[in-house]
């Protein structure tokens, strides 16, 4: 623990910090365009230049210089002072006076810094260089003449993302940032980079030429895409989403957000369902919510009712559905909605129990039936930090890019009962081994064969079950989960099937049941639906989600619904009139109290406490692994597929731009 | 500056060079660099590798050797690393030259010391045959690029043709080289100087003079 003193100041530092890191310690504000927290250090930008003795009598990068014992650090004197000026001058030699028209005016490093620490004016007047645009796919728009050669976004998919597709071509005055042959940047957290650049080279395509930062109101939310629950920050003008940036949260998403969950935004104002709709003669028409309460109290579902939750679900909404159901006398209730029946005897049996942030720790992994860059991009960066650190992993499925060394143990799902030696011996003599169940190993009847795997510790929990849906925790803590899964839903020929948002559904199912159709977007639900209702958006609604980890989060309501369309738990509320029966809250602080009186851990934000794994059962995993869940990554709920922005994605990045060519 | 941006990827060039492969020989050799790295940092050979298929491309080509992408992608995939990687390197160093070349790259040098000494003159000789820079001359034989210095200052101008520096020029003695190259002769590398034989002082030595036929002690004298 070196002491240093900054700007007169002694404080101490812990081992292997850096000077710069020491002076934020001493909460002085260094300036820097390149150093960033989560990327290695390149000291290329020379912005956090300060005065540091013993040492040459010059200005140093503090980014890259270790703090030692008895130095003294100085960020205030007429030194400093002059090199960030200097530096400053050099990096607006070639940049652009474009502000006014550039999207990152109003967020910009350059703009903020150099306002701090440059000079008042410019003595350029030789002619400046220019760039061309390099294309880097549908979601990343360049101006490369303002890029300053920071080199960020190289590292970031260098280091985070692992996938090496951005670099630095050229030197000195030619360097120019770009793609191999401009080719789009194909995975799945590309747009990082967009906040990674300090100025407005690497700026967001679909929303170009918006909004300026400061019209904006900014809400805090949980991103829905995949059951990581990044955290996140809706930032919305009127009644419409603009955009969504990731917020900082160690034990979540980092800083990072799957490019899913970025800019599936635009769908929200597509394909909405504003107005109630009812089926007459086998075509869905419009109607008043009267109507379609009264259709709906016609079958008289007393006894003879199911709910089924969608993947986009807060837990209100499935608790509000569960006291209907419940006060109509029945207990059917299911959000597996593909079919899944895998046994949930208790919570932490399904859930993430490593953490994210802990799996980095992990030194030998086994990844059962689960494509984790498609299914969970942001768990797959800290596998491959737990790669990186030495980690072996092993995966039983079909081959996927992992971006980190991986073998491949085929994918035959029964191999668990036998795996070969060199895996057993790794997961044996790990300090920390971990296995990774997937949805696919879920299906392959995987569940009590990777339980029966030793990966506990003293104080460690190897057993982790990676869902891809954001309701999946809550609905299984709600209690929607039949024994049998959907399967048994169907048994029952319930006469009134409330579909929350259910989109994943195969509705030829429920031929005989009322289907009513509680959702926001007109998707595949919807077109099977005897009954519309239209609902909100987890944009437009406050909510509890929790993540795969067990994880309770709350967002909050940034805009309101569209059109008719109001928040599920009024339409559920109003329902329980029409119908006849009481659900016993009246408000949403009712609703919400009512919740955490039944499941005491939805009120509490943070880590569930989700009790103690089961003993492994008896259940036999069998059949081959064939392919994962997931088919198209960009389109994985109604959301994204009503987003124009994923559908391009999808067309470009994944089947080769086939559909674009097709256009021209 | 010399163009450094790498020739189109056209259906031509794939066509050209997608099968490029090294040869016997080539490969032998590549495989020797690789073997200078302990195993798993096969990619610290890729200069070197660049190299390699930069002059087996020369050879087929009959000229000095350039790198079209499809070879770059092979260099990365021989080595495997991604190629933006490989890429970043061959348009990083002058020594890789981008786009095709003629069979005798003249490389004027164009930095102070041998401006001071006369390479305008150079300059000029080698348009006056029909060189124009960063062009391959019509009848395929000269590519001239205007480079940085290359180490020779004490005997400049100088210019570097493929593999050979010559130096000490004179536009009568650049003409002699490039006349004899053009011939198919070899003309004597380095100095142009008669009687010099490296880059010792013109008209011998003018200090350390003791030194030059045996080891001599000084310090006594100092």
């Amino acid at each position: 623990m070196p002491k240093v003193k900054v700007d007169g100041v002694e404080i101490e530092v812990p081992d292997g910090a850096t000077v710069l890191q020491a002076c934020e310690l001493a909460g002085k504000e260094i300036p820097r365009f390149c150093y960033h927290e989560r990327l290695s250090i390149a000291g290329n930008c020379r912005m956090c230049l300060v005065e540091v003795k013993p040492g040459p009598p010059k200005p140093q990068a503090s980014c890259a210089l270790p703090a030692a014992e008895n130095q003294e650090i100085r960020t205030d004197s007429e030194m400093v002072k002059k090199a960030r000026e200097g530096v400053m001058e050099f990096l607006l030699i070639n940049h652009p006076l474009d502000c006014p028209i550039c999207d990152q005016g109003g967020e910009c490093d350059l703009q903020d810094q150099s306002v701090a620490y440059g000079r008042g004016g410019s003595r350029y007047h030789e002619n400046k260089r220019a760039v061309t645009e390099k294309y880097m796919g549908p979601l990343i728009k360049t101006v490369m003449t303002r890029c300053i050669h920071c080199t960020r976004c190289v590292r970031f998919s260098e280091e985070i993302a692992g996938v090496d597709e951005i670099g630095a071509v050229g030197r000195g005055e030619d360097m120019q940032i770009t793609t191999y042959l401009e080719q789009a940047a194909e995975h799945e957290l590309s747009a990082n980079v967009i906040d990674l650049c300090p100025v407005g080279a690497l700026t967001s395509r679909p929303y170009a030429f918006e909004a300026r930062p400061w019209e904006l109101k900014k809400t805090l939310s949980i991103d829905v895409s995949d059951a990581v629950g990044a955290n996140i920050r809706l930032d919305a003008r009127g009644r419409e989403v603009l955009r969504a940036l990731p917020r900082i949260n160690d034990d979540v998403n980092e800083e990072w957000l799957s490019d899913k969950g970025r800019y599936m935004v635009d769908g929200l104002t597509r394909r909405r369902l504003d107005r109630v709709w009812i089926r007459k003669a086998g075509k869905l028409q419009p109607a008043s919510w009267d109507e379609a309460f009264k259709a709906i109290a016609k079958v008289k579902p007393q006894g003879s009712v199911a709910a089924i939750a969608g993947d986009l679900l807060d837990c209100e909404t499935m608790f509000a559905a569960k006291k209907l159901v419940n006060a109509l006398g029945s207990d059917l209730l299911e959000g597996r909605q593909t079919g899944l029946a895998y046994p949930v005897p208790s919570l932490a049996a399904s859930a993430f129990n490593s953490t994210f942030a802990g799996i980095e720790t992990a030194d030998a992994i086994l990844i059962v039936g689960s494509n984790v860059r498609w299914e969970a991009p942001l768990v797959n960066v800290r596998l491959r930090k737990a790669a990186k650190k030495g980690a072996k992993v092993f995966i039983v499925g079909p081959y996927w890019d992992p971006t980190y060394p991986a073998e491949f143990l085929g994918d035959d799902a029964a191999i668990l009962h036998d795996l070969p030696a060199h895996v057993t011996e790794a997961l044996a003599k790990a300090e920390r081994p971990a296995v990774i169940l997937g949805g696919a190993g879920l299906a392959a009847g995987a569940f009590d064969a990777a339980l029966a795997l030793d990966v506990q510790r003293d104080g460690w929990n190897g057993f982790n079950v990676l869902h891809f849906s954001a309701a999946r925790m809550g609905s299984l803590m709600l209690g929607y989960a039949q024994k049998g899964g959907l399967a048994d839903v169907v048994k029952a020929e319930p006469k009134l099937v409330l579909a929350l948002g259910s989109d994943e559904v195969d509705w030829s199912q429920f031929d005989q049941s009322l289907k009513v159709f509680i959702g926001h977007h007109g998707d595949k639900g919807a077109h099977a639906a005897d009954i519309i209702l239209p609902a909100a958006a987890y944009s437009e609604k406050d909510g509890t989600y929790v993540n795969t980890e067990g994880r309770v989060q709350f967002a909050e309501k940034a805009v309101f619904a569209p059109g008719d369309a109001r928040e599920d738990w009024t339409i559920l509320r109003a329902l329980a009139d029409a119908l006849g029966v009481s659900v016993g809250f009246d408000s949403f602080e009712q609703l919400q109290s009512a919740m955490i009186a039944e499941v005491p851990a939805l009120g509490e934000e943070g880590l569930a406490d989700l009790g103690k794994l089961p003993k492994a059962g008896k259940g036999k995993a069998k059949g081959r692994i064939a392919a994962y869940p997931i088919k198209d990554f960009y389109l994985t709920n109604a959301i994204a597929r009503a987003s124009a922005v994923m559908q391009q994605c999808s067309a470009e990045l994944l089947h080769g731009g086939e559909a674009l060519e097709a256009a021209e | 500056m010399a163009d450094r941006t790498p020739a189109p990827d056209t259906p031509e060039l794939r066509d050209r060079w997608g099968g490029f492969e090294f040869t016997e020989a080539y490969r032998e050799r590549a495989d020797k660099e690789i073997a200078k790295y302990p195993p798993g940092r096969q990619k610290s050979a890729v200069m070197a590798l660049l190299d390699l298929a930069q002059r087996q491309v020369g050879e087929e080509t009959e000229t000095q050797g350039w790198l079209p992408l499809p070879v770059i992608e092979y260099v990365a995939d021989y080595l495997d690393m991604p190629v933006i990687r490989v890429l970043e390197v061959a348009s990083f160093y002058f020594m890789y030259n981008l786009v095709p070349v003629g069979k005798f790259h003249v490389q004027v040098c164009g930095t102070t010391p041998c401006k001071l000494r006369g390479s305008d003159a150079l300059f000029e000789t080698c348009k006056k045959r029909g060189m124009v820079k960063g062009h391959v001359s019509e009848d395929g034989l000269w590519t001239l690029t205007e480079v940085e210095c290359m180490g020779n200052c004490a005997t400049a101008p100088m210019a570097q043709i493929n593999d050979g520096n010559y130096e000490d020029l004179t536009p009568e003695r650049l003409d002699a080289v490039l006349d004899a190259l053009a011939a198919g002769e070899q003309p004597k590398e380095g100095t142009q100087e008669p009687g010099r034989h490296t880059s010792e002082p013109a008209g011998g030595p003018t200090t350390l003079k003791a030194m030059v036929d045996a080891n001599h002690d000084y310090r006594d004298e100092w």
